[in-house]
């Protein structure tokens, strides 16, 4: 099986996609020619035709307003957000109408849109090229939120993703675009093709993962560890490191969210912490907190941590120092053993 | 359905000239002969401006001579001051490049071929005229005579960077220079400044206010907010609109440019337009001077459009021969304003070879010795050179107790860091 990194993982998925349905097409800055400034769709255009996948005006706004139009056509758009930090242009179209037009419409306007973005820090990109917005599209009705961990996944995720009938958000952690990453700033990044992980064998064709399904990535009996995107790859060094027996779930998808994998996973351990790179208040975090209170209260032997990002801005030098690394976590698996 | 008596519809997606492989060829941007347009009144109607968005102003000729009424007629120290400016912010953009290729620092933008769109507007604003830029104006803060030094630390983000180290290099503030903080989402600046004029106006204020961004980047929606609102309340401003004509790998065409001229924009809001040979620094000088003369008259806003040539890639994460004709940049037919303002100056017996190598020698070592003096201060690395606690500084005036908390984990977690060996 070839081996891919998470960049080659969706610009397969995207070329198979396109190949397989004349209605998928994809627009955002910088995708069509040159192939995105992260090059995920690198060589679709050439393969697929310049009506199909094209370069568009610098407006978030226009972008998605325009994914709305061709959805409403019959398209099943795939825009891309250069980054996550200008995705907020388009929060009208996103929110007002993409998230709700099935629902006004009575059914009348499906909206087959998947809004691919990088999201994420750890790349020295300061506080417009690191924020982890999700929390922002979790809290509005009508969109789902789809955040991979590996390549297969990523492949996986996005053709459900855009075969899927609603509106889906796709962040990718751009952190791990080349390779895993461990939450030590100086481990040099071992690039997929290199790591001892079948996440990174990816199939050539056709193939999905379910949207709403979570992965117990490591199995363990003290604690349940809720991560999703580099969080999953940080928990499990903190894991590591902690000696805890820590049952790490990669929740893969945020809305729908699979409950039924939280919920038997907390009854059996008792203990969970749920760990993200986004800001603390009002997070996806908390959500995750809410609903392990209200549905494992009596299983639990302490109280649901939260290890996140700091409520400030994505600062630029004192970004190791923001980021949610293993010491964090490992000190909140303390705090939860200890009860 | 489709119906088969009628002609099938088809989509245009525009497409640059020239890619990767090709020889570039600019035969088809026309450029009119310097000196003849005309200059008119700063208080005239824009109804009665129609044909400025579509002209291009310029003042200095084939050879380098400055003719007919746009000819700003500067005092020669102040032509050296312009030459200086854009020779001291190529040497500093030199250095800065090397600087993040040699991993001081993660990132930085060079302005290469366009300095003259912002060290002339500079010089042709008051000091304290407030401006809104974009992240390739740092000609601006060099013109207004901001310390090298203090930009350094800001792009190394060490110990001595005002910012405190939180801000992407490039993006600077300065608020003593009129400055304004710049942003990474484009064009955000638009609209802010027109507000600052339109405050300015309100309070009955002498001061104008200006902002530059990428013709990419007046496709967002900020940019058209920004035109609504300066042609109702009759700002005091001045857009700029820096045509380079990329924006990374998409060309002027994937922002209108195919159609119409950026400048033309000024038509459909009844604002006056003029669009100028941003690589012609006399010119430049000249229509800001205009837009300025009109704003401070209570004449209105003004969008200028600086036709130029980003001749570098976007940033230090970029490699035009991925999208570009190779060698675009010195085929660009309206040359290079630091050369042309340089043979302009000979030509008046004000300058010479000599003292513009003995110049360009100074200044590169005034932007070393900088250099040397910020690098002391720290470069970008794992040094974390700002004390923690000011992570939570400057969120609010005053620290909630959410932030305090959070602080106070910071600082716990770093002595477990110590402890451990790790940063
Ligand atoms: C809201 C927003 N969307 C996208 C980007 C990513 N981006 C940064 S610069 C750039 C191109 C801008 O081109 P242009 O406005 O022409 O200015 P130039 O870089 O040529 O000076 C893009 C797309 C961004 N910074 N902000």
């Amino acid at each position: 099986m070839p081996r891919m990194n998470m960049i080659e993982a969706i610009n397969s998925a995207l070329n198979v996609a396109l190949a397989q349905s004349p209605d998928v097409t994809i627009l955002g800055e910088d995708v069509g020619y040159f192939g995105g400034v992260f090059r995920a769709t690198a060589g679709l255009q050439k393969r697929h035709g310049k009506t199909r996948v094209f370069d568009t005006p610098i407006t978030e706004c226009g972008i998605i307003g325009v994914a709305v139009g061709m959805a409403a056509y019959g398209l099943r758009p795939v825009p891309e957000i250069q980054f996550a930090d200008y995705i907020y242009p388009a929060l009208d179209q996103l929110v007002s109408e993409a998230a709700r037009l099935r629902y006004r419409s009575a059914g009348e306007f499906p909206m087959p849109i998947t809004v691919r973005s990088p999201f994420g820090g750890g790349i020295f990109g300061g506080q417009t090229h690191s924020q982890s917005p999700e929390g922002v599209f979790t809290h509005v009705a009508g969109l789902k939120t789809v955040i991979p961990s590996n390549p297969y996944d990523a492949k996986g995720l996005l053709l459900a993703a855009i075969a899927d009938n609603d509106p889906v958000i796709f962040f990718e952690p751009k952190r791990i675009y080349n390779g895993p990453f461990d939450g030590h700033y100086d481990t040099p990044t071992v690039p997929w093709a290199k790591v001892d992980d079948a996440t990174a064998e990816v199939p050539e064709g056709h193939y999905t993962v379910p949207l709403g399904k979570a992965r117990v990535v490591r199995e363990g009996g003290d604690v349940t560890l809720l991560a999703y995107g580099t969080m999953v790859h940080v928990a499990g060094t903190a894991v590591a490191e902690s000696g805890v027996d820590g049952e790490i779930i990669d929740l893969r998808t945020l809305i729908p969210l699979d409950i039924e994998t939280i919920k038997a996973s907390v009854k059996k351990t008792g203990r969970c912490v749920i760990v993200h790179e986004a800001t603390r208040t009002g997070g996806f975090g908390a959500e995750l907190s809410a609903l392990v209170q209200e549905r494992c209260f009596y299983h639990l032997e302490a109280p649901v941590q939260r290890v996140t990002g700091f409520d400030t801005p994505y600062p630029h030098s004192l970004e190791w120092a923001y980021f949610p690394g293993p010491v964090r976590i490992k000190r909140a698996l303390d705090a939860v053993m200890k009860d | 359905m489709i119906k088969k008596n009628l002609q099938p519809l088809a989509l245009h997606v525009p497409e640059p000239k020239q890619r990767p492989g090709d020889a570039p060829d600019f035969s088809d941007v026309v450029v009119p002969p310097a000196g003849k347009l005309a200059r008119p009144d700063s208080a005239t109607p824009a109804a009665d401006l129609k044909e400025y968005p579509y002209a291009l102003i310029r003042v200095l000729d084939d050879n380098a001579h400055a003719v007919g009424p746009w000819d700003p007629r500067l005092a020669p120290d102040t032509m050296r001051k312009l030459l200086k400016d854009m020779m001291l912010t190529r040497a500093f953009d030199d250095r800065m490049f090397r600087a993040q290729r040699q991993g001081k620092t993660s990132f930085y933008m060079k302005s290469l071929g366009e300095e003259a769109t912002s060290c002339a507007p500079a010089l042709a604003l008051a000091d304290d005229d407030m401006v809104f830029p974009s992240y390739r104006q740092q000609g601006i803060l060099i013109s207004r005579g901001w310390p090298i030094p203090d930009m350094m630390n800001q792009i190394f983000s060490n110990k001595a960077d005002r910012l405190k180290g939180r801000q992407l290099p490039i993006m600077y503030s300065a608020r003593a220079a009129s400055f304004f903080s710049i942003s990474g989402n484009l064009a955000t600046q638009m609209p802010q400044a027109v507000g600052w004029a339109m405050a300015s106006a309100a309070k009955g204020d002498t001061r104008i206010a200006a902002a530059w961004c990428g013709e990419g980047s007046t496709a967002e929606g900020d940019f058209h907010s920004a035109c609504m609102f300066a042609t109702v309340y009759r700002a005091p401003v001045i857009l700029n609109i820096i045509n380079n004509q990329w924006a990374i790998s998409s060309f002027a065409g994937f922002a209108g440019g195919e159609e119409t001229t950026f400048a033309a924009r000024a038509l459909g809001y009844g604002v006056a337009g003029l669009r100028v040979d941003g690589n012609d620094p006399l010119a430049v000088y000249a229509a800001t001077a205009w837009a300025a003369e009109r704003a401070r008259t209570n004449h209105g806003p003004t969008i200028i459009e600086h036709f130029t040539y980003r001749s570098e890639g976007h940033s230090t994460s970029d490699d035009p021969g991925a999208y570009r004709a190779a060698q675009a940049g010195s085929a660009w037919p309206l040359g290079d304003p630091v050369e042309r303002l340089k043979v302009h100056l000979i030509g008046l017996g004000e300058w010479n070879e000599a003292r513009h190598s003995a110049l360009a020698d100074e200044l590169m070592e005034t932007v070393k010795a900088a250099q040397k003096q910020a690098e002391a201060n720290g470069i970008l690395g794992h040094g974390l050179h700002q004390p923690l606690e000011t992570m939570f500084e400057d969120i609010f005036e005053d620290e909630p107790w959410h932030l305090r908390e959070q602080a106070a984990q910071l600082l716990e977690e770093d002595a477990v860091r110590r402890v451990e060996g790790q940063h």
